[in-house]
């Protein structure tokens, strides 16, 4: 426990912010900005290919489904590899781990956001879709003013449980040595040698303190919006008596 | 283009109308006009095929074969810009659908301002005036689920009056209410007919059809069985399918 609390006292700035000031930014501040744009960029697109995958158009459906399907088939380690070699060669210069971690992450949440986007819009009840066909609205109206707010908001739990994944992906850039948290963890285990255990249990509580809150707020949200649906209906409201004359 | 004057053709017309479900014969043979102003009520047995009737005149069911006019347009033309047309049919729904994440005069205004591209301020005026119509302008600022059933179905009305349309159609809009709020849709329906506006009912409320329809359409297994004014309907029905009809629903 001695041990902790010193590696801590010595490497606790490594650990949340790297060397910065005096040099570049990493660690934690890292897995942090890693994720939240990892799966803020991927957002738009995640709609995008939601939208193609229950799209009435056969090529856009299948493109978008063929896309999510070899994502998700093949392990993120190795879209690391891909965006590493070849990213550099498509533009001609190079890129650095940070970029090459980012792009990796869009890529990749982008298809599993799309997916839990897609369950949204289709959990929805049918009538949603005609009521709205039906005063007029055109398809894409329809999705963007009446359906994706509600698939969006039903699916904030599962947002954040994949925001919660994103933050555990980022330790795979280790590999290509973005300056991260389990890197920093790294640096810090190869200067002492002798503890390893203490520093990668280090490593391990900050993860695990870090999802075990977003994890909790996603359970909160999740009641939340169950009582905001369930609440209204259990109460029910006063009916208001009406003159024949406002008719 | 030039068209015959409104007085001259239906509000609605159904020409040897046919649907199948794969092989279920949905519809057979429609023929039948709504007149301008006319209040209709189709009622039949559940499976006759009276709400796939009236979804199929804003197309929200295809048909294999026939055709249908709505004021003259033909509804299911490949040319016909189907958003500017359902925009001029006004539709409810037996579960209203409002949309649950838009205050009620909000849901009022959605349609308004996209489809129609009126100004915000012009389009609330006019929903607030007919949620007053509806007797709800209270509500204007609650959330669907806060309102009751009938509350709920009556600003669904509302918002279909929001586009001003020439004729509205009702599919079973008091059927999935408790029955202490039906009479408060049926009055608001009733203010409808009674200001004129062309109206196709599919409800199994026979005192609402005897009071307010001017035609009768009596439908069983997708065929029209019986067409006639109400007073004829529910006192001489002339066919053995439309007596057992009015007979299982006075046992009720």
């Amino acid at each position: 426990m001695d041990d902790i609390l010193q590696i801590l006292r010595d490497n606790g700035t490594l650990l949340l912010v790297g060397q910065y000031p005096h040099g570049p930014l990493g660690g934690l501040a890292i897995t942090l900005l890693l994720s939240l744009f990892g799966i803020l960029l991927a957002f738009p697109f995640s709609v995008g290919i939601a939208l193609a995958r229950i799209s009435p158009f056969c090529w856009l459906r299948w493109s978008a489904t063929a896309l999510i399907y070899v994502v998700r088939g093949v392990p993120l380690v190795m879209f690391i590899f891909w965006v590493y070699f070849f990213v550099p060669l498509l533009i001609g210069q190079t890129v650095t781990g940070f970029t090459t971690m980012l792009v990796t992450l869009v890529i990749y949440e982008s298809a599993y956001l799309a997916e839990i986007i897609r369950a949204g819009i289709q959990g929805l009840p049918r009538g949603q879709f005609e009521a709205s066909r039906a005063v007029g609205l055109s398809y894409l109206q329809t999705m963007f003013k009446v359906l994706l707010p509600q698939a969006l908001y039903n699916m904030v739990p599962a947002i954040i449980s994949q925001f919660v994944s994103s933050i555990k992906e980022t330790s795979l850039g280790y590999v290509i040595s973005v300056n991260e948290l389990t890197f920093a963890a790294s640096q810090i285990n190869s200067t002492l040698l002798t503890k390893p255990f203490q520093v990668f249990f280090i490593l391990a509580a900050i993860y695990f303190v870090l999802c075990l809150i977003l994890t909790q707020l996603a359970r909160i949200v999740e009641r939340r919006i169950a009582e905001r649906r369930n609440g209204s209906r259990v109460t029910p409201a006063k009916p208001v008596t009406m003159s024949r004359a406002t008719i | 283009m030039t068209r015959p004057a409104p007085s001259q053709y239906p509000m609605i017309s159904f020409k040897k109308v046919n649907k199948w479900y794969g092989e279920y014969h949905a519809l057979k043979e429609i023929t039948a006009d709504v007149e301008r102003g006319e209040v209709l009520v189709v009622c039949g047995p559940s499976g006759s095929g009276k709400s796939t009737l009236i979804r199929t005149v804003n197309r929200l069911e295809e048909i294999q074969g026939g055709r249908i006019e709505f004021d003259a347009q033909d509804v299911h033309s490949p040319a016909l810009d189907l958003n500017t047309f359902r925009s001029h049919v006004g539709f409810v729904f037996q579960s209203f659908n409002l949309f649950p994440h838009l205050s009620v005069v909000d849901n009022i205004m959605l349609a308004p301002i996209n489809a129609l591209k009126q100004k915000k301020v012009e389009a609330k005026g006019r929903a607030l005036e007919l949620l007053d119509r509806v007797g709800l302008a209270a509500k204007a600022e609650a959330y669907p689920g806060q309102l009751s059933g009938g509350q709920q179905q009556r600003v669904a009305i509302a918002r279909a009056l929001a586009m001003s349309p020439p004729a509205m159609l009702f599919d079973e809009p008091t059927s999935a209410l408790d029955p202490e709020m039906v009479g408060e849709v049926l009055q608001v329906m009733k203010g409808l007919a009674r200001d004129g506006m062309t109206m196709i009912c599919v409800t199994h409320e026979m005192n609402f059809a005897r009071e307010v329809a001017d035609q009768i359409w009596f439908m069983d297994e997708g065929s029209i069985v019986e067409t006639g004014k109400p007073e004829e309907f529910f006192t001489t029905p002339q066919s053995d399918r439309a007596r057992k009809f009015l007979s299982e629903l006075r046992s009720h």
